[in-house]
């Protein structure tokens, strides 16, 4: 193939075309992101449950939709199958002591069964014709402008939260165990507390994927957790390359939001190459892969053996 | 203030690593007592601690704290009780926070986390004093996260930690062993200025000598998991280290030459 051609046929407008949508999108998985960065970055807990919890939040809220439910009023009883989710995968963790990735695999592994039961097979469509949705790819624009109201009030809850008495010790649990303890913290009850709110945030973001495709999906979630990652390891790496030290708990939070976005804007710039869509998973577990290794190499350049040998001999030369 | 009525435990039952760590202690203390306990390598000392400080349930006897029996009370309930410092200064702070936010944290032992704002402004101000105390400049730089302080910082912040909300019982375990001479002396004068200040009933552990002869009222001497030695008042104060070894051989039966090793 001629590669001159190939970049010919290329259309930047198509490209341009594309990111109100997937700024929509990614703002949806941002909610999500913000939900993994709870568990992953405050709690230091791997929790798998979201692959799983995420499609129970849209399943959840089509099914009660379409059950003649108000969509707001859907979306909030998603939130409560979400926290159930958390709720179990951190009783396991608690009080039967499984240790937490595999806490959150069996409580995934389970959702699959309860969420075909919920969509009573494998997935089920909600036409925005018909109901009222709160976000529809219909109409992008107004989507986004809701998706960012909801992200903001999102962020501000969580940031008032994580301030208080009781989400301090919540991060105090994941920063030291031993220490939290020790001033009189029932880490117990921290860790599933914070599983709880994190997957009602996963099953929030599911709730408006859901009506923003137009369907929920038993796959819908498949990977939201890599997606998650992806989407809080890029907005740190950009926050912190952004403003430094100056990054404060409000910063980083959006920056998680952000992090979902960008991270669209990368599928969509491979969509938009026409590269095989079968590698979308492929290239999702490169791009975090890649934002995983950059402040490890960065710090390795500035510190290291072979970087010191390297110095050593133009010292002696 | 604190009872221990026959504290056994044994770690590993039943399988060949069995250990009797306590053989039944019984053991009273006094308000205001500063007892230093020293004792080999697994004597039982810190496992004596762990076991008041309630890390894990006794297999037999009880524990009580001003009257109220804390055996059955898991760590986190005791903690209303009880401050405590680490031999390892990583292990007494969250590093990811701030050093306000650690001292919050400690200002609510035993209280009940609720929604409201986990600092005030009036604590702010009491922590930059109380920081003042510890000579170390760290109440200039009260949101540094306190993973960039040295050990002997951390150590210090720690001590600050465990009895800014006045503790029944402070707990010391060998806070001074992983610093510096220099580091663990300044720690340990903080340590005596601040259990002389509050009046605080004290346990410190420690495997130097002479720092378990000058400090507090009371000594203690563990060995196989049993208070072979204890010593207080009058008898203390005239105590030496050649003393202590003497003393040691006699109870343990051991020749005073591993004494010193076991010692110091």
């Amino acid at each position: 193939m001629n590669v001159l051609a190939y970049f010919a046929s290329l259309d930047p407008m198509n490209f341009m075309g594309a990111i109100p949508g997937n700024v929509a999108q990614g703002l949806i998985w941002g909610i999500m992101a913000l939900g993994v960065f709870i568990t992953f970055r405050l709690l230091d807990f791997p929790d798998l449950t979201v692959d799983g919890s995420l499609a129970t939040g849209g399943a959840v809220t089509v099914v009660l939709i379409l059950a003649g439910i108000p969509s707001p009023l859907a979306i909030a009883v998603a939130v409560l199958a979400g926290v159930l989710a958390g709720l179990v995968t951190g009783l396991l963790h608690t009080a039967l002591g499984i240790p937490g990735i595999l806490a959150g695999i069996l409580t995934q592994i389970s959702l699959w069964s309860i969420n075909l039961i919920i969509l009573d097979g494998a997935n089920k469509a909600v036409n925005v014709d018909k109901y009222s949705l709160i976000v529809s790819l219909r109409n992008v624009t107004e989507s986004i402008i809701m998706v960012l109201i909801f992200a903001g009030i999102i962020i501000s809850i969580l940031y008032w939260y994580f301030g208080t008495e009781q989400g301090s010790a919540i991060r105090a649990t994941g920063c030291n165990p031993n220490m939290s303890k020790a001033q009189g913290i029932n880490i117990d009850n921290m860790k599933v507390l914070a599983l709880c709110i994190s997957n009602g945030l996963v099953a929030l973001s599911g709730g408006l994927m859901a009506q923003y495709q137009g369907f929920a999906d038993i796959k819908m979630g498949q990977g939201a957790i890599v997606i998650g990652l992806a989407a809080v390891i890029i907005g740190d790496v950009l926050g912190e390359a952004i403003f430094r030290k100056g990054m404060n708990f409000s910063i980083r939070l959006t920056f998680v939001v952000f992090g979902g976005i960008i991270y669209y804007l990368v599928i969509g710039l491979v969509m938009w190459l026409r590269m095989p869509t079968n590698m979308l998973k492929f290239l999702t577990a490169v791009i975090v892969a890649i934002f995983l290794a950059v402040p490890y190499l960065r710090e390795k350049r500035k510190n290291s053996f072979a970087t010191k040998s390297k110095r050593e001999g133009q010292k002696n030369a | 203030m604190l009872d221990l009525y026959n504290v056994k435990k044994t770690f590993n039952l039943g399988t060949i690593n069995e250990k009797q760590a306590l053989s039944g202690i019984d053991f009273y203390l006094k308000e205001g007592d500063f007892v230093t306990v020293i004792g080999g390598n697994g004597a039982g000392k810190s496992t004596m601690l762990n076991a008041i400080a309630g890390v894990w349930p006794i297999d037999e006897g009880s524990i009580s704290i001003e009257g109220v029996n804390v055996t059955a009370l898991p760590e986190h309930k005791r903690a209303k009780y009880i401050g405590r410092v680490f031999q390892d200064p990583m292990m007494g702070t969250a590093a990811d926070m701030g050093i306000e936010e650690n001292l919050a944290l400690a200002i609510r032992r035993g209280k009940s986390r609720t929604l409201r704002w986990g600092i005030t402004k009036e604590e702010r101000e009491r922590f930059h004093e109380d920081l003042k105390i510890l000579g170390l400049g760290l109440e200039d730089r009260m949101t540094s996260k306190v993973g960039l302080l040295s050990g002997g910082q951390r150590q210090a912040l720690t001590l600050l930690m465990a009895t800014i909300q006045k503790p029944k019982l402070l707990l010391l375990d060998e806070h001074t062993a992983a610093l510096d001479p220099k580091t663990a002396a300044n720690v340990l004068e903080l340590s005596d200025k601040i259990v002389a200040e509050h009046n605080l009933t004290t346990m410190m552990i420690t495997h130097n000598m002479s720092d378990a002869i000058h400090h507090g009222n009371r000594i203690i001497m563990m060995n196989q998991g049993k208070i072979i030695l204890d010593i207080s008042g009058e008898e203390k104060k005239k105590l030496t280290k050649a003393d202590l070894l003497q003393k040691f051989s006699e109870v343990a039966g051991v020749s005073e030459e591993t004494d010193e090793i076991l010692l110091s």
